[in-house]
């Protein structure tokens, strides 16, 4: 569905050259949910823009259904669907007529366009919204009225860039639950996000990027068991004992992460890892074991430190 | 990589007019929540005027043809000014602020590129929704005038309409250029200050332009508002000059595609990077 090799993209801003994007290969297949994980500024929405031909790619190749952005964008466009990480929905119009509006840019008659839009908003739960004002709606509804909006044209892929970011923790059950429906129906699906939970629940692919370059790929459970250990034994010796510790404990563990509050301890059986720190004489305040997640993979990789 | 750039640039000037068209549900449905807030500036002021300068500050000016470039009375004279004048204050009401939000605050034109339409679709529909609203002003305008004889000939009144509709075109394309290259609302009260209330004033709507020092005459005969006025006038008042006409056709429609290439070019910039 999406193919990209090489790909760049750089922009001039402020009168130096940035690269949001500095050769990515990614291969979307039909039917699969795939996400682009990473920090902010990692080249995520760079990618998606280009993908969704409405920025000029600035090297390498991108086929997207086939295609090539440069010349057939229109007819992409007319395929895919794009729920922008910011709404772009009109206050002017109410919910239904957002819908029905957007559906004719698309070329859809009025009357296939009025009935999509009657079952889009059964489908995101906003039927008894369709003639209020956006304005009027909470921002899981506008989302959900966004996500609606990008489904108007039925699209073979839908391209969500940060779907839920901003969202309370209900609504953004409410969208995760619409996109699995989604997905059991066969739309293709592309994401990005920077919620480990998110890609880890409905990415069946994703790949991690940071600083514009692809730094790992494959299923959520092929990069825990690659990146990280199957369990993270979690140490808390109170503050300023942290790093104290640290260096008695490194052998007892595949890797050790020092934190400001406490100590990660990769390993395959944490329950283990925590007697042989007791055997040593060493007493945690507060000590608990659990599986790794893509969070751990995430942050090995990208690193700790906060990019604004 | 300059190159790739220039590729899909042609892609979004690319324009097919029947996939512009599919905008107009969204024009229309706007307008019809809109017009009635637009009626008292579209339909009313411009007949506050034509009573407050054309009937009663005129009822003093002596109506004589050979200084009021043939019009038989001073409300002959300033009907077709203010015509043109009232389109060119509808067309720059409707380019600025509108297209600023539609660019950084509501997004909207976001939204609309992310289909299968292009830039330059979404500017052809959004002057196009321009002239329609001219139109509307302009023909609401002329009928109103009418009954007061101060047009000599049928055709003249519907060769000035088209020709205020062409006006729209040229006044509205640069000025959408210009929003699109302004970061945000301030620079509109420099348009409005120093761009249309001096043309407003000074552009021979209200008296010849050759009751003006030489100079003076010269910098009114370069805005585009006089080239509109003397355009109407000669044809309202059935004194039309082959070859003036001509310059103030060929002005406009040179102003009207400078206009539009830069806008398109600028709503690129801001829409595509």
């Amino acid at each position: 569905m999406i193919y990209a090799s090489g790909l760049r993209k750089s922009f001039v801003a402020g009168g130096s050259t940035v690269e949001a994007v500095r050769g990515i290969d990614v291969e979307v297949r039909k039917g699969e949910y795939f996400g682009f994980l990473g920090p902010n500024g990692a080249g995520k929405s760079s990618t998606m823009r280009m993908i969704a031909a409405v920025s000029p790619v600035s090297g390498g190749s991108l086929k997207i259904l086939g295609l090539d952005p440069a010349k057939d964008g229109p007819e992409i466009r007319a395929r895919i669907g794009v729920c922008p990480q910011e709404d772009t929905l009109d206050t002017e119009l109410n919910v239904r007529d957002n819908l029905v509006i957007y559906g004719r840019y698309f070329g859809l008659s009025r009357t296939e366009v009025k009935q999509r839009a009657e079952e889009l908003l059964e489908f995101v739960q906003l039927t008894e919204k369709a003639t209020a004002k956006v304005d009027d709606l909470s921002g899981g509804m506008k989302r959900r009225l966004t996500i609606a909006r990008s489904l108007i044209n039925k699209p073979e892929v839908l391209l969500l860039d940060e779907p839920t970011t901003g969202l309370d923790p209900q609504a953004r059950h409410v969208v995760w639950d619409r996109l699995f429906r989604l997905k059991q129906q066969g739309v293709t699906l592309v994401m990005t996000t920077h919620y480990m939970d998110e890609a880890e629940q409905l990415c069946d692919r994703l790949v991690v990027m940071d600083k514009g370059l692809i730094v790992a790929e494959g299923s959520p459970t092929d990069l825990i068991r690659e990146y990280s250990t199957r369990e993270v034994a979690e140490l808390r010796f109170g503050i300023g004992e942290n790093e104290l510790v640290a260096p008695k404990v490194e052998d007892l563990a595949e890797r050790v992460e020092v934190l400001p509050d406490r100590l990660l301890l990769y390993s395959a059986d944490g329950e283990e890892t925590i007697a042989k720190v007791h055997e040593r004489g060493l007493e945690p305040v507060m000590s608990l074991v659990r599986r790794s997640t893509l969070e751990d993979v995430f942050l090995r990789l990208t690193g700790r430190t906060l990019v604004d | 990589m300059a190159l790739a750039d220039r590729t899909a640039g042609r892609e979004s000037s690319s324009l097919d007019v029947r996939r512009a068209w599919r905008q107009a549900d969204y024009w229309a449905t706007l307008y019809l929540r809109t017009w009635k807030s637009s009626v008292v500036s579209s339909f009313i002021t411009p007949l506050l005027y034509i009573v407050a300068m054309g009937v009663l500050l005129g009822g003093f000016i002596k109506g004589d043809p050979s200084k009021l470039e043939g019009a038989t009375s001073y409300l002959a004279f300033v009907t077709p000014g203010l015509l043109a004048a009232q389109g060119m204050n509808t067309v720059v009401g409707e380019v600025t602020y509108p297209v600023m939000g539609m660019i950084k605050w509501q997004r909207i034109y976001f939204g609309m590129i992310a289909t299968p339409l292009t830039v330059s679709e979404v500017v052809l529909a959004h002057l196009g929704f321009v002239v329609f609203r001219v139109a509307t002003v302009s023909a609401v305008f002329l009928a109103v005038m009418a009954p007061f004889g101060v047009f000599e000939s049928f055709t003249g009144v519907i060769l000035a309409f088209l020709v205020q509709l062409l006006a729209a075109v040229a006044f509205a394309a640069p000025v959408y250029a210009l929003t699109t290259r302004l970061k945000d609302e301030s620079g509109f009260s420099l348009i409005f200050r120093l761009g249309l209330i001096p043309m407003f004033l000074f552009s021979g709507g209200f008296f010849p332009v050759s009751n003006l020092d030489t100079w003076m005459e010269w910098l009114a005969k370069a805005t585009p508002l006089w080239h509109v006025v003397d355009l109407t006038r000669m044809l309202v008042l059935g004194t039309v000059d082959g070859s003036t006409a001509l310059i103030h056709v060929v002005y406009l429609v040179a102003l009207a595609a400078v206009g539009w290439v830069l806008a398109v070019r600028g709503l690129e910039r801001r829409l595509i990077s």
